[in-house]
């Protein structure tokens, strides 16, 4: 039982109060809190998943021409071609603040000023679907950076929404009712002391009239 | 300033390099679960990985689902798309909403 190591002192229900009026003011906020996330993640999820057809439509297409590519080159040729590489990207990261969950930004920068210039290797000896395939991979790479933040900022959401919505549970259905129930029980333990208290004054009382009575009676006797 | 790193089997991975990408073929690992807690902890902000390695790898890469950094992003190879990254967004909608809402959008 909740109630077996309550104080039932005055004391202890202005301090239950004030931490059940706390307690329905962080409910509140947690519970608008959950919500806001709820929409955005679900927003965000939306964008996620056409990001995602988006860009596995795309890789296939990449790897069809990197699979033509290679079965016309041998892995000797494919690999001198590709020993080599111009281009190289780096990443500046960042973060966002949503809804107090950290979400990772990102910017990509190329080392080359030319961002399609790309291939690395001369074109004489090298099958037209080996530049294919790197112009798509180079073309998705933008998308591919935005597929990672997005598909970050859904599972980080995604954990924030499940503390969130345990948070709102542990005090909707048990600090809650909990703190009612003490204050409850408080509150009765108090009104019933306090119904002793003037029932022993009027039996008091009354007694102090009878003695009373009984000795003005005495004294009626005394004078006659 | 991070980078991107790609992992997984060679000819999927080839074309990466030509655009800037660091890549890691399996053929030159030993232990590829190794290779991706080094990257991870490295300064590699984006980590691709073919799905056939994201399969085999798969509890190396739920411990980073909860850090900001780094993003695993798994993409399909060239054996072809298993849906294993549609499969990571409804667990993230299955987590957060109790069951996935989203199917067959």
């Amino acid at each position: 039982m909740a109630t077996a190591n309550v104080n039932p002192t005055r004391m202890e229900l202005t301090r239950l109060k004030k931490r059940l009026v706390t307690a329905r003011r962080g409910h509140r906020l947690l519970k608008d809190k959950r919500d806001e996330l709820m929409r955005q993640f679900l927003e965000a999820v939306r964008e996620n998943k056409r990001l995602r057809r988006e860009v596995e439509a795309k890789l296939e297409v990449a790897n069809q021409h990197m699979s033509i590519a290679r079965s016309t080159m041998s892995n000797q040729a494919i690999a001198v071609a590709m020993m080599y590489h111009k281009q190289s990207m780096s990443l500046e990261h960042s973060e966002k603040n949503v809804m107090s969950v950290k979400v990772p930004v990102f910017e990509a920068h190329y080392e080359t000023a030319d961002e399609g210039d790309i291939y690395p290797y001369g074109y004489a000896s090298t099958p037209i679907d080996l530049d294919d395939a790197i112009l798509a991979l180079s073309d998705i790479m933008p998308e591919i950076i935005a597929l990672a933040e997005i598909e970050k900022k859904c599972q980080l959401m995604a954990s924030e929404i499940e503390k969130t919505r345990r948070r709102v549970n542990a005090l909707e259905h048990v600090m809650i009712p909990d703190y009612e129930e003490k204050i409850r029980y408080i509150t009765m333990k108090l009104d019933e002391s306090e119904r002793s208290a003037t029932t022993r004054l009027m039996k008091v009382k009354d007694m102090m009239i009878e003695k009373s009575v009984e000795e003005a009676a005495k004294r009626n006797s005394e004078f006659e | 300033m991070s980078k991107i790193a790609a992992m997984g089997d060679r000819d999927s991975i080839y074309g990466f390099a030509s655009v800037g990408l660091e890549i890691f073929p399996l053929d030159r690992m030993e232990n590829p679960a190794q290779t991706l807690n080094k990257l991870a902890n490295g300064d590699y902000a984006i980590i691709l990985v073919t799905e056939a390695l994201a399969k085999e790898l798969e509890q190396e890469i739920d411990k980073y689902s909860d850090r900001p950094l780094p993003v695993i992003l798994t993409i399909p190879g060239v054996t072809g798309n298993e849906g294993m990254g549609m499969k990571a967004i409804s667990k993230s909608v299955e987590k957060a909403v109790g069951s996935d809402i989203l199917q067959d959008q």
